[in-house]
């Protein structure tokens, strides 16, 4: 059914840390990794090798220069599914193909089901929905929905993939519904945000801005080099002259 | 967005057909069209065919049509599902309409009231499609005020142009209804301008900033996350048709609006045979003009994806 739960149990979601995510592209690689044999498999190459490279894949690093009055910067930018809570990717489903977990708030597509109409990409201000046009349905991001429930992972692994991959630890998963999980918490510290909050999805992802630029930081620089050749005067006119 | 032509033949010939079908519905019911089965059968047939052609059309746009029968089950929120059911559901009345007008050479009673029925499930079936598009938030230029009066007004001057070239044909022209084209025309042409003067002026509080979380001063896209256009980018990255889009609104308003005033207006003067020459002819230059316009409708969209990729 693609009308919305009224309530989830709980609000399954990642914290991305925009000032510890180096773009190495980890993340993508091994959520393609996993998910071209998880639950929506096959996340379909078109022409891999060839001059039109095409294919599905539920996250990508984009790469940004924010300049503000304080400087410029380069931030990498994960975008992947933000499960949101008033999702109208599902809402505008007409066969129930999307729908809205009540338990956990992730947001999934039944592929059996899926007419692939592409109305759900439409609806989607954010990208997150990529159609496969090999099988003819859409796919998204599964919150790695057979990993973190996965009895024959070690507890560890229970993660996305996505997080599990991240070498600066930019990417963290919880509970965003518990005001006092471990992601909570990182969101109240450091401000974590809303991507378009304007359109009034309410993402359950949040994003962390990069930290403020400061000038206190101690200088990693070398010294300068002393000017070898004196300028002026006597010892310049020796200088002069012995270097003739 | 990318403008498949699936849908853009799609929306304009069920705008078209539905429009006929509701005024062939109430205008025979009530009487002012004489129930003659060569009028009933090619109009009846017209309005059908077109509007079976654009849903077959539509179908052809989806990435598996044989599950398309899954889409009558969420009217409960989707408007794709609700046009679905709406569209079918007007098969029952037009059907029986069609069935009294040409078999039983009757357009009274049962017949009429299942006349009122098809115009009343037209109505509904075109508001359902304007509300697809209207209720996309993403897309600022389709989630306007403007969107659901142009499927409805379109849909009324397509219909009235190809029925006044019906009459015409069958030496029953109307001064009413021609009067009547030209001004649904008139209001057509009015809308779409007032519709681009909207969507050139458009301001959204949606940019680069909101899109990633970064607040204050300028975000610039650096590097995609891939070399070559993705489903994103050729789906609602579409920016083709944007460089030609004045040339293109140019040939819109020649081909849907002032070519066929002029000829309908010509239509006024001319005797029989050449009035309804004119009069097909407006009709088949005012479809080739929506065809255009509906074009556009999707090339000059903007989604808010396309903020990530700096375009």
């Amino acid at each position: 059914m693609t009308c919305l739960p009224a309530h989830t149990d709980k609000k399954l979601g990642l914290v991305i840390d925009l000032d510890t995510c180096v773009g190495c592209q980890a993340c993508v690689t091994a959520c393609k990794e996993w998910n071209t044999g998880g639950h929506m498999a096959p996340l379909t190459d078109i022409d891999p090798y060839g001059g039109n490279v095409d294919g599905v894949w539920f996250n990508r690093v984009h790469s940004y220069e924010h300049t503000t009055e304080m400087g410029g910067r380069t931030v990498n930018f994960p975008r992947s599914c933000l499960h949101c809570e008033t999702p109208a990717c599902v809402t505008v489903c007409p066969t129930g193909a999307s729908y809205k977990r009540a338990s956990d708030g992730i947001v999934l597509i039944d592929e059996d089901k899926c007419i692939g109409c592409k109305l759900c990409s439409w609806a989607c201000p954010y990208g997150a929905r990529e159609f496969d046009t090999d099988v003819g349905v859409m796919k998204k991001c599964t919150l790695c929905v057979d990993r973190i429930y996965n009895d024959n992972l070690a507890e560890e692994d229970r993660v996305p993939a996505c997080v599990a991959a991240c070498p600066t630890s930019a990417r963290h998963f919880g509970d965003l519904g518990d005001p006092l999980s471990a992601v909570s918490l990182l969101v109240a510290e450091r401000g974590g945000v809303d991507l378009m909050p304007e359109m009034g999805y309410k993402p359950t992802n949040k994003y962390l801005p990069p930290r403020a630029h400061t000038t206190r930081a101690a200088s990693v620089a070398a010294p300068a080099l002393e000017t070898v050749r004196a300028e002026g005067g006597f010892l310049d006119w020796v200088d002069r002259m012995l270097s003739n | 967005m990318h403008p498949a032509f699936s849908v853009v033949f799609f929306t304009t010939a069920t705008g078209a057909g539905y429009g006929l079908l509701a005024l062939l519905g109430v205008l025979a019911g009530q009487g002012f069209i004489p129930p003659d089965f060569w009028l009933g059968l090619v109009g009846m047939g017209l309005a059908l065919g077109l509007i079976a052609a654009g849903l077959l059309s539509s179908a052809g746009h989806l990435g598996r049509p044989e599950r398309a029968w899954r889409a009558f089950s969420q009217w409960r929120s989707s408007w794709l599902s609700r046009e679905g059911v709406a569209s079918v559901a007007t098969f029952i009345p037009a059907g029986l309409f069609g069935i009294g007008w040409v078999f039983f050479g009757r357009t009274d009673g049962w017949v009429a009231i299942a006349g009122v029925l098809s115009a009343v499930g037209a109505v509904v079936t075109v508001c359902t499609t304007g509300m697809i598009y209207a209720s996309l938030k993403p897309i600022a230029q389709w989630h306007s005020r403007h969107t659901l009066p142009a499927y409805l007004i379109f849909s009324a001057m397509t219909g009235s142009v190809i029925l006044n070239a019906l009459l015409r044909g069958f030496g029953l022209g109307s001064t009413m209804l021609l009067a009547s084209s030209l001004l649904l025309i008139l209001l057509g042409w009015g809308w779409k301008l007032a519709t681009w003067h909207y969507n050139d002026a458009l301001e959204i509080p949606t940019n680069a900033n909101t899109a990633t979380g970064l607040a204050g001063g300028t975000v610039r896209s650096l590097e995609w996350p891939h070399t070559e256009e993705n489903y994103l980018l050729k789906e609602m990255g579409f920016r083709i048709a944007r460089k030609h889009s004045v040339r293109l609104r140019q040939i819109t308003q020649v081909l849907a609006f002032a070519l066929p005033v002029m000829l309908l207006v010509a239509a006024f003067a001319l005797p029989w045979p050449f009035a309804a020459v004119v009069s097909a002819l407006a009709a088949i230059a005012q479809f080739a003009g929506m065809l255009v316009e509906r074009w556009l409708f999707f090339a000059e969209a903007k989604h808010t994806v396309t903020l990530y990729y700096g375009r």
